[in-house]
């Protein structure tokens, strides 16, 4: 799960990292009292998980009650690269004198806990490493020992940061690792990471990733949302526990596991096909988990034609087939759907739906045969 | 021969007891794993179907001298369970479990890399068959007989396709694993592969990956530099948009590195034929092996 900038600041603060104080806001009126009780000049940024918001707009300095309402108005509803901007984050000025850059990755390669710094930071990170690689210091911490302070005085040294700050950079990624451990972070950054002319150090911008599989042991983290990502369909999935990608095609796919959906998206595509969707029906799925199923993959009006790929292992082909059978009692599709069944109890799930005799479901016995079926369904418009 | 499981693994299921847990053990005994103890805190002294069970996994080595654990419990007990076989002396541990929290897995990574006499598999993952002699976890078995095609994947229902198109072609296998897609699994490609080249049974090694991280560029190093086999890769996720996670908690593209076609890019130029379609990858084995 991504954060917004406020949220993760807001995270940050808890574990006393210094970031600008600052208040979350959803409506102008909102946004105006923030300004006034934060004082001017004041920092008005769009909340949207995009990078390069203030080339684009969504952020602007406010010297004062009119121009904080002008820019808060201006930015709410804002649509920046597809995102539109629900929140507002309104926070003091402040005043820099150098900006770095810090983060905490997941290293999934040396499955460790990467960390980077840099004295070059308010730029794209990835730009630096290409130009300058030693311009970025890092180093990998060895989960069971955490970070020591030997780490902080490496990476601020090897960054080439003034001595007088060696000590509070050394401070700040001690902080930034305990939160990152803390909260089950998958990413923690902060770029720019700046120096005031106080010569404090503070995070002028946050961005986290937590692990979503950790959820259950930060309830409150679990409540935060990003409003202007959520998509009405990937949210219905979430509801009902399915792992749901909404995608720009016009064919619903619904497999079980998520290696063989992957590859039945590429199949559909190899035949000339435009998936609508990925969703993972799961392990041991039940048949009104493929019947809630079917209700989100024809919640998207885009959605011509239907796959289904199934190769049971732990999940029940009758099972399937008789989730199958439900959806067309209850919601009546009027699309074509293709579905091949294999694997545990398919025997007996292809005899259920040949009972069933379901209109416009076409069976299949391969899942290329499937794909090249669902293509053409797809592209005609009507059952084959 | 076989790798991972074979007829001198002495089972110990971890969450034994819960539904899940009941019903594939006995799954796996009846294909004719030695399933030789469970374990769940508390109910030590009674049996799941004359399986007995105990509270530790220490009483289960010590009096049921297991050699080889399935975790089975749910995601915020498996780290806990793991750790538990490792320092009961366990020496394979393999974990079904999905959805068990990467930090979690990152601590387990790291203290069971320290001890080179145990192997982990998963966790998220479907377990390990080597038809003829034992299955252990959720693949269903009834789709696989012995031969010489080794196959390591990091997807469940992915192997199992691949799995059927290598059947109807006539190829058994010696060894299936499962090594999960999760971010930090415990064995990885090249430990599997690595044990695939070592065992005289297997002729062909067949790897199905997918998106994220760069296990299968890894792979493709190795494979290059050690493997004398043949090996036939599919990697799934092609039409995978970047910055989602497909289902598999791993299967993330972030960028360019971890994309199918980078990584299918990396098998080719160290000259590991991949197959674009499972279908595909079972005609590649024809070719290799000659028709079964």
């Amino acid at each position: 799960m991504d954060l917004l900038e406020y949220q993760g600041k807001q995270l940050f603060a808890r574990h006393g990292i210094p970031v600008p104080t600052g208040r979350p806001a959803t409506t102008v009126d909102d946004a105006v009292a923030a300004a006034n009780a934060i004082g001017y000049p004041c920092v008005v940024k769009a909340q949207v998980q995009i990078g390069g918001r203030g080339k684009l707009g969504g952020i602007k300095v406010a010297q004062n009650e009119g121009e904080a309402r002008e820019y808060a108005s201006a930015i709410l509803g804002m649509d920046i690269r597809g995102l539109t901007v629900h929140e507002l984050w309104i926070e003091e000025a402040s005043q820099i004198e150098s900006e770095f850059y810090a983060s905490i990755v997941f290293d999934r390669g040396a499955k460790a806990p990467l960390i980077m710094f840099s004295t070059r930071g308010g730029m794209d990170i990835e730009a630096v490493a290409e130009e300058d690689p030693a311009a970025l210091a890092t180093l990998h911490v060895d989960p069971l020992l955490g970070f020591q302070d030997f780490h902080g005085r490496r990476l601020a040294f090897e960054g080439g940061v003034d001595a007088d700050l060696v000590r509070p950079v050394g401070a700040f990624l001690a902080k930034l690792y305990a939160v990152f451990v803390a909260e089950e972070a998958m990413l923690t950054e902060v770029n720019p990471l700046i120096v005031t002319p106080e010569r404090d150090v503070r995070a002028l911008d946050a961005k986290v990733t937590l692990d979503d599989n950790a959820l259950f042991r930060h309830p409150e983290n679990a409540e935060l949302r990003d409003l202007s990502k959520e998509d009405p369909q990937e949210r219905m999935a979430k509801e009902r526990g399915l792992t749901y990608v909404k995608l720009d095609g016009d064919i619903g796919i619904l497999g079980n596991g998520a290696g063989l959906v992957m590859s039945t998206l590429d199949v559909v595509a190899q035949h000339g096909g435009a998936p609508a969707n990925f969703l993972d029906a799961g392990g041991g799925s039940k048949a009104e988990a493929i019947t809630q199923a079917v209700e989100v993959i024809l919640s998207n009006p885009k959605v011509k034609a239907v796959l289904f790929n199934i190769f049971g292992g732990i999940t029940r082909c009758d099972e399937v087939a008789m989730g199958l059978i439900e959806a067309f009692n209850q919601i009546k599709p009027t699309v074509p759907f293709v579905v091949r069944l294999d694997g545990t109890n398919d025997v007996e799930g292809r005899r259920l739906l040949t009972e069933a005799n379901l209109p416009g479901v076409h069976p299949a016995s391969t899942m290329n045969e499937a794909a090249a079926m669902v293509v053409e369904l797809a592209a005609t418009g009507a059952p084959a | 021969m076989s790798v991972v499981v074979g007829n001198d693994t002495r089972l110990c299921v971890s969450g034994i007891t819960g539904r899940e847990g009941t019903f594939h053990s006995l799954n796996n005994r009846r294909y004719g794993t030695q399933v030789v103890a469970g374990v769940t805190p508390g109910k030590g002294g009674q049996d799941v179907e004359g399986i007995p069970v105990f509270d530790t996994f220490h009483a289960a080595v010590e009096k049921a001298g297991a050699n080889t654990a399935m975790v089975f419990v749910p995601p915020r007990f498996a780290a806990d369970s793991i750790l538990e076989a490792e320092d009961a002396g366990i020496g394979t541990i393999i974990a079904i479990t999905e959805g068990i929290p990467a930090h979690d897995e990152l601590r387990v990574f790291t203290h069971l890399q320290r001890n080179p006499n145990v192997r982990l598999i998963g966790p998220n993952c479907p377990g390990v068959l080597s038809p003829g002699k034992a299955n252990v976890g959720i693949i269903p078995a009834s789709f696989f007989r012995e031969g010489n095609v080794g196959v390591v994947s990091r997807s469940g229902t992915l192997t199992y396709q691949i799995g059927n198109e290598l059947a109807q072609r006539g190829f058994g296998n010696s060894s299936i694993v499962g090594i999960g897609g999760d971010p930090v699994p415990g064995s990885s490609f090249i430990d599997i592969i690595a044990l695939f080249q070592d065992d005289p049974e297997t002729e062909l090694i067949v790897m199905s990956g997918e998106i994220g991280g760069d296990a299968e560029e890894r792979a493709a190093d190795f494979i290059a530099d050690t493997v004398t086999k043949p090996v036939v890769a599919y990697i799934a996720g092609f039409t995978a948009p970047p910055g989602k996670t497909m289902g598999h908690a791993g299967a993330i593209v972030s960028g360019s590195k971890g994309t199918a076609a980078a990584k299918a890019e990396a098998l080719e130029a160290r000259g590991v034929r991949v197959g674009r379609t499972p279908t595909e990858v079972a005609e590649i084995a024809v070719e290799i092996l000659g028709g079964a």
